[in-house]
């Protein structure tokens, strides 16, 4: 197999996505530890009954901060992490048309499900779908909207009187929090999701997050590869040629 | 480079996974400057974002949180001013004033402007309860104190051991904060901060001193109970 190397990754996307790993998980877990305080939703003499768990917090070793405290400084020192970088990636996919990749368009309902059939098994061959097939753009899509609804709802709690007309969009403090919680959890599953699939169908696209170089010849369409495919499949054939470990 | 593909996936996962272990619940002090740094900057931020005409709002006819309003106090038992042992109670305001008062608790009834409010209660740790607050607006205070232009803070005493707080001045004159004596109706019970407290949905629950002693305004901040315990100062809503 002939290596064929494309850029695949602008500097701008790749440097955002790792800040974001960083602040991300800061944010994470300093939330969770702030949760930790007070790990429940109801007003104290009310009920909540939509949270199976309320008034059980997450394990210690989830959290970062130490203390509620410490844990407030880290999450408002890193919001701005966040925020900031969130800002540059936005801009740079709207001035450089890279939003394209990464919105949904009429079709992807129809393309999703090709590429479930096919990672069921179901179709033969690797849809080609882009850049990203229908189910990474829903996903990276679905990260950044909740990447919003995570600041606004994390302005509201903040600030529930100064910035009040925001608390009001959640209808108040108390469900505010209950959005901010729940986008923080979709947007960890999403987050685990990549990872899995990042290592279970694409483990060449970490080289193309890192120096921006991706080898098409080695891409899941190439490959036709399923999930863990690399690991099970007759697609051990994929294995690393010598020409291409130079490039890495 | 040499590293194979299979190895580099390898370390660079298990440093991942090591960096995570080890960050658990930690707090490293390295980034203590940063985070202090933040927290100016957090401030001015706040500062600019404050306003006067921003309120609370809680919908009438909300339900309220009544004898579940959660309680806490710094001392190991609940506080309670002896007039036996201490004299009648009294609020000093002092500092930079023109005219220094010690009011009683009738003096705060009757001599100035009675405000009834119902408020969120902002718990640092995540919780809001809501209650119906009486008690005289703190600018009305400044005013019959003659607060001078030195009164850029303010601090809260209190006679729960040691614990005060300080506020900057504009958050203190916000018309929604109140030296409160009443609660649903009622007198400030002994677990709420008896005779008078601090309550203001601006602040979070720990910058609104209970039990309250003394009103001091001051051209410098003082830090404050918690504060002192590694809280941020500013603490708003």
């Amino acid at each position: 197999m002939t290596p064929s190397l494309v850029r695949r990754n602008h500097w701008v996307v790749r440097l955002t996505h790792w800040v974001n790993v960083v602040a991300v998980t800061i944010m994470v877990g300093s939330g969770l530890r702030i949760f930790n305080a007070h790990p429940a939703f109801a007003r104290p003499g009310e009920r909540f009954p939509l949270n199976p768990w309320e008034g059980h917090g997450v394990p210690d070793w989830l959290t970062f901060g130490a203390w509620l405290g410490g844990a407030r400084h880290w999450h408002f020192a890193a919001m701005w992490l966040l925020v900031v970088n969130g800002l540059i990636y936005v801009a740079f996919l709207a001035l450089h048309g890279e939003w394209r990749e990464v919105t949904p368009h009429r079709g992807d309902l129809r393309a999703a499900i090709e590429m479930i059939k096919f990672y069921l098994f179901v179709n033969k061959t690797h849809p080609r779908q882009g850049k990203h097939n229908a189910l990474q753009k829903s996903a990276y899509f679905a990260m950044t909207v909740l990447g919003v609804i995570l600041v606004l709802s994390g302005l509201a709690i903040w600030k529930p009187v100064s910035l009040g007309f925001i608390t009001a969009l959640f209808v108040n403090y108390k469900w505010a929090r209950v959005v901010h919680f729940t986008a923080m959890a979709l947007l960890v599953v999403l987050i685990l999701g990549h990872i899995v699939m990042v290592f279970a169908v694409d483990p060449y696209s970490l080289r193309s997050m890192i120096s921006g170089w991706y080898n098409d010849a080695k891409s899941p369409e190439a490959r036709n590869a399923r999930p863990f495919y690399h690991l099970f499949g007759p697609g051990r054939s994929a294995k690393a040629t010598p020409a291409d470990e130079h490039a890495a | 480079m040499t590293l194979d593909r299979r190895r580099f996936l390898t370390i660079s996962a298990a440093s991942i996974t090591g960096a995570l272990l080890t960050a658990c619940n930690a707090d490293p002090e390295a980034a203590h400057p940063l985070l202090a740094f933040a927290e100016r900057k957090n401030e001015g931020v706040e500062e600019a974002l404050f306003r006067h005409d921003a309120m609370d709002r809680v919908p009438p006819g909300a339900r309220l949180a009544g004898a579940a309003f959660p309680r806490y106090f710094v001392s190991p038992t609940v506080p309670v001013w002896d007039a036996g042992v201490r004299g009648l109670w009294r609020l000093e305001v002092s500092g930079a004033v023109r005219q220094p008062l010690s009011l009683t608790l009738n003096d705060l009834m009757d001599k100035f402007p009675r405000v009834s409010q119902t408020v969120d209660h902002f718990c640092v740790e995540g919780w809001n309860a809501r209650a119906e607050w009486t008690g005289l607006r703190v600018s009305e205070l400044a005013r019959a104190a003659g607060a001078t232009p030195d009164a850029r803070f303010v601090d809260f005493k209190s006679f729960d051991d040691d614990y005060h707080e300080s506020w900057d001045m504009p958050s203190a004159m916000h018309p929604q904060t109140l030296i409160a004596y009443g609660m649903d109706g009622n007198l400030l019970g002994p677990g709420h901060g008896a005779p008078a407290r601090v309550h203001s949905p601006v602040k979070l629950g720990y910058k609104n001193t209970k039990y309250l002693t003394a009103v001091v305004f001051m051209p410098m901040k003082n830090g404050g109970y918690w504060t002192d315990r590694g809280y941020e100062w500013y603490g708003g809503t």
